[in-house]
């Protein structure tokens, strides 16, 4: 072995550490404001896409303009102001003990175990008038969980948009979720019916055009049944009555108070 | 002492780190399906692999032989979080998609090897450029699998559409298999081939 002394070697350490501990700290705070940044920008794209108002030549902040993001209980179905919408991490949020609401394994269509009790919405105003809502929506794939965004015009039931910005489906299989022609034909789908259940699903093929369901009906992916089982669900979910239903209804009946 | 040239020059072919030595195929199977992720992650590795040598060399001669590869590690761990934090902050599209694969260049065998090899060895001087030569030759493997991945699998190059697939109403009925892990190794494969091919020195002995 070496001759090098202990001393030495716990001397080269130290010095080595010191300074490599510098170098990252120095990079994380330095440019940590410019990544949050980077990060807010990112999941405003997101909604905008969602919603399809999404220009690319345009700045992001201005186009945001006419979004307001909201925080709402899903408990009490209520607008809360508990938290900042600018800041709320809803996937933090459900790990957080305070905040984490478990999910009864026959209820948990999405299959992800537990949600957060708050989550963030955002609303889509004209001269003080809801065009949109903008939800996000996230459960199992195949794979991976997916994360999206559904947004629905003024009468709180036809999708107006519906986007995945995160998840780790097979390429050309589920990964088609991300393919336009697919995407195309959400617009103008009915999630509830007219009592009120979330009725929207994903087939296994095509959509009979003639059929009394097809407006709640999407046509299947080919090669991904249990990824395209998967969108459907989390859908049925999160409108559902467990999830933005109860918030939905509010909003119906009372109209967005500031 | 081996001249800079050579020292700059042999990772591209004659001793091509995925090609002779097959390290660092991890990566290469997992961030080639388009050619944009393969140029930021081979100059992050090339900038890590410089780095690195660099900052070994400078102080081989005070490096405790016991705690060597620690040390190796601490200085390629402190450069990767570096590149990973400028790249969040300045290509955070690409760095999403990049996701751990940046983080994982510290266990990019190409760059603890030539660290241990090559700039415990050598003066700084040749150290970088032996970085550099070696950052390079494995992005050269990588341009050429994303190219034919992103090709085949996707009918676009940079993402700009060369083929029109029929997805979108073309004649190109793109490769699906391409867009998976697994081509990466049929085309690996391929490149090793042709590579001993023309340059027949680097055929392994049978045993």
């Amino acid at each position: 072995m070496s001759g090098d002394s202990q001393a030495k070697v716990l001397g080269v350490a130290f010095l080595l550490c010191l300074v490599c501990a510098v170098l990252v700290s120095a990079a994380a705070v330095g440019l940590s404001s410019r990544q949050e940044r980077n990060k807010i920008e990112d999941k405003r794209k997101n909604i905008l896409q969602a919603a399809g108002l999404y220009a690319a030549d345009r700045p992001i902040e201005a186009q945001f303009g006419k979004i307001h993001a909201r925080i709402v209980d899903l408990q009490t179905g209520e607008f809360t102001d508990r938290f900042d919408a600018a800041t709320f991490d809803s996937r933090a949020a459900a790990r957080d003990p305070a905040t984490r609401q478990p999910i009864p394994a026959e209820r948990d269509l999405a299959a992800i175990k537990a949600r957060s009790r708050y989550m963030d919405v955002y609303l889509v105003m004209d001269d003080g008038r809801l065009q949109q809502v903008i939800l996000p929506v996230h459960g199992k794939g195949l794979w991976s969980t997916m994360y999206g965004f559904v947004a629905l015009g003024a009468d709180l039931t036809t999708v107006t948009g519906f986007a995945f910005y995160e998840h780790g489906e097979t390429p050309g299989l589920g990964g088609e979720i991300d393919n336009p022609a697919w995407k195309k034909q959400w617009p103008g789908k009915k999630v509830y019916d007219e009592s009120g259940r979330p009725r929207i699903e994903v087939l296994k093929g095509l959509v009979d055009q003639g059929s009394a369901n097809a407006v709640y009906q999407v046509d299947g992916l080919a090669g991904a049944t249990l990824t395209a089982r998967g969108v459907g669900n989390l859908l049925r979910y999160w409108l559902g009555a467990d999830g933005y239903q109860p918030f939905l209804e509010t909003l119906k009946q009372e109209g967005v108070r500031q | 002492m081996s001249n800079a040239r050579d020292v700059l020059l042999d990772p591209l072919f004659n001793k091509n780190p995925i090609g002779l030595q097959i390290l660092g195929i991890c990566s290469a199977l997992a961030v080639t399906s388009k050619l944009e992720t393969v140029i930021v992650m081979a100059l992050a590795v090339t900038f890590v692999v410089a780095g690195a040598n660099l900052s070994v060399s400078l102080i081989r001669r005070q490096i405790p032989g016991s705690i060597r590869i620690i040390v190796q590690i601490t200085i390629i761990a402190t450069l990767v979080i570096i590149v990973d934090q400028f790249l969040k902050a300045y290509a955070f599209a690409i760095s999403k998609q990049l996701s751990v694969f940046v983080g994982l260049i510290i266990t990019n065998c190409i760059v603890l090897g030539r660290a241990e090899a090559f700039a415990m060895k050598n003066p700084p001087g040749l150290s970088v450029l032996d970085g550099i030569g070696n950052g390079l030759g494995y992005g050269l493997v990588l341009l050429l699998v994303a190219f034919c991945r992103e090709l085949l699998g996707a009918g676009k190059l940079l993402g700009v559409s060369l083929l029109a697939t029929t997805g979108e109403g073309g004649w190109y009925l793109p490769n699906g298999l391409m867009l998976l892990p697994p081509s990466a190794f049929f085309i690996i494969g391929l490149l090793i081939w042709a590579l001993r091919t023309w340059k027949t020195g680097q055929v392994e002995k049978e045993n």
